[in-house]
């Protein structure tokens, strides 16, 4: 029975609970499904239950709350916070505590909400599956032999389980999204540059966001609403935040959506395209006008994606060095063994192959024919979006072209592991604003996410149009 | 684009500080093979005369005061996590 948190604020305000028995649930909770679900990395236990007494006792004394006063929630291992480690899933930041929190975890602690534990994730968010975290994968909540998707498993399961109303992501190429679509939540993907990245382990700059997972739509806006808004230790941040959806929470009008024809080709499996084109049903009966519309560059979209990304990655994964944090390989007898045996043991497969490409296509006699071709292949990818985003308000299409696959289904490929990203990408090359809405479920009753894209900045009207689905339901 | 070759590997592995192991080298070669030969198909593109993107926020030159901003954070703390520290420095293995 899952609360929101509406309800969970309810039930704090009425004195029917208190904040430190919700952190007691959460964590009891969450350690009956921790061995057979791995979805934290570690908790932090007693930070968390002495900001619920501070909370509680404020609340007692009559003092002015926050809109998440205890509250709690699970952070992905690669947010800074005080209270446990922040590992990013990886070997090589297993012993780091954070001397600084992020500013997104700053943002909600001042709302008073608890933190309580760090989420598992693939290794530096380089996965699609969870199956890249050096604390072993994340199962899906729906099926304990599938991957819960990647790279914020963790997150998504906490969620999918009821163990906390809302849990922290970060997207680079779908990683909220698509675990949101693997376990049945609620995924969202702001605006890049809406909400402040410090204090966030970074993979790609140029397209990682942070943003929430939750079982409804309101609670994601909010969390959103919280974070979202320009940060002076963020230079990347907007000026102006998106306008928000909350507190009116407007209907979205009539809207004309297109439909992006290359999602819905032949790779989509039969029972993730039915529960789209139900959808898409639901969303003409509603009175919005929905189109088919062609983007040909977002087939190129995995190829800009795999040549930029690790070109960004293997220059912010450059600082773990065996010097100034983090692990250090005991036997290197020389400054080049620190670094070569430190990054060889810490890092996991796929962090290096990123790494090696990042390398190779940003290496002399390669730039050009790799990576400066890709930003311009990039170019092309987003002024398709801005023509679109003429005729259209928004775009939809799946998340994924399935439902959840099983554990090491794709693990002796990467490539193949990497096509679970494919119809995510686009939107994060161009900064676009995308959300997961559970729409039911496919075989074996595992969810499917329709995933709703939008220009630059409408984070309000996907909130709006995702809200009125919810509203209307689903098989 | 031709393919990756062994030595290829082993180079951006040294680039890159990862001393990967020769058996390692050679699997990786495959690996990183099968994905540079996918993103090639961006070598089809006609983009002449496309400017390349690096970043898609637009925002130009993002100043602030010249100000100390003191953000609570301690010395202790962020040295805390260095493997070796002496005289609130950093230890560093001989360079030369």
């Amino acid at each position: 029975m899952s609360k929101t948190i509406p309800e969970l604020l309810a039930g704090l305000e009425s004195g029917a609970t208190t904040a430190r028995q919700l952190v007691e649930t959460a964590l009891a909770k969450l350690e009956q499904l921790q061995p057979t679900y791995n979805i934290a990395i570690s908790t932090a236990r007693d930070r968390a239950l002495a900001r619920a007494d501070e909370i509680d006792a404020a609340r007692t004394a009559g003092k002015q709350l926050g809109r998440l006063a205890g509250i709690p929630f699970i952070a992905k291992d690669n947010f800074l916070t005080f209270g446990t480690a922040t590992t990013a899933a990886s070997k090589i930041l297993e012993p780091f505590e954070a001397p600084y929190q992020s500013t997104a975890i700053e943002r909600l602690e001042a709302e008073g909400a608890i933190m309580i534990a760090k989420a598992n994730l693939d290794a530096f968010a380089h996965g699609s599956s969870t199956e890249n975290s050096y604390f072993g994968p994340t199962k899906n909540p729906h099926d304990e032999t599938r991957v819960p998707g990647g790279s914020s498993g963790g997150s998504a399961a906490a969620v999918a389980l009821d163990i906390v109303p809302f849990a922290l992501g970060t997207d680079t190429g779908g990683s909220i999204r698509l675990p949101a679509s693997y376990c049945g939540v609620v995924g969202y993907k702001p605006t890049y540059g809406s909400v402040s990245r410090y204090g966030v382990v970074a993979m790609a700059s140029s397209t990682d966001v942070i943003g929430p997972l939750a079982q409804t739509v309101d609670d994601a806006a909010l969390v959103f609403d919280i974070m979202a808004g320009k940060d002076e230790r963020d230079g990347t941040t907007l000026p102006e935040r998106p306008a928000s959806f909350l507190p009116t929470a407007p209907k979205p009008g009539k809207l004309k959506i297109g439909i992006i024809r290359e999602y819905m080709g032949e790779g989509v499996a039969p029972d993730v395209r039915a529960r789209i084109e139900e959808r898409i049903a639901q969303l003409k009966r509603l009175g919005h006008t929905v189109e088919e519309i062609s983007l040909p560059s977002v087939d190129l979209a995995l190829a800009i994606y795999y040549i930029v990304v690790p070109a960004e990655v293997s220059s912010n994964l450059s600082r773990h060095d065996g010097i100034k944090y983090g692990y250090s390989a005991g036997e290197a007898k020389n400054l080049d063994e620190v670094y070569g045996l430190t990054r060889d043991q810490g890092f996991m497969p796929e962090n290096k192959r990123r790494i090696l490409i990042g390398t190779y296509v940003l290496s002399s006699g390669y730039y050009d024919a790799y990576y400066r071709k890709a930003q311009t292949a990039r170019t092309m990818l987003i002024n398709q979006f801005n023509e679109a985003f003429k005729q259209f308000d928004l775009l939809l299409g799946p998340v994924a072209p399935t439902t959840a696959f099983t554990l090491g289904e794709n693990a002796d490929n990467p490539l193949q592991m990497y096509l679970a990203d494919i119809m995510t990408v686009a939107a994060s090359l161009a900064g676009l604003p995308a959300m997961s809405v559970p729409s039911g479920t496919g075989d074996h009753n595992l969810p499917v996410g329709l995933q709703l894209i939008g220009p630059q900045r409408s984070d309000a009207r996907l909130f709006a149009l995702a809200k009125s689905l919810e509203e209307a339901g689903h098989e | 684009m031709s393919a990756i070759t062994l030595d290829d590997v082993k180079y951006v592995a040294s680039l890159s500080k990862i001393a990967v192991t020769d058996e390692q080298a050679a699997r990786l070669q495959q690996e990183l093979d099968a994905i540079l030969g996918y993103v090639a198909q961006l070598d089809t593109l006609d983009t002449t005369s496309v400017e390349p993107t690096y970043q898609v926020t637009g925002l130009t030159n993002v100043m602030r005061d010249d100000v100390i901003i003191d953000y609570g954070t301690s010395r202790e703390a962020l040295l805390q996590n260095a493997p070796g520290t002496q005289d609130y420095q950093i230890k560093v293995p001989k360079v030369l």
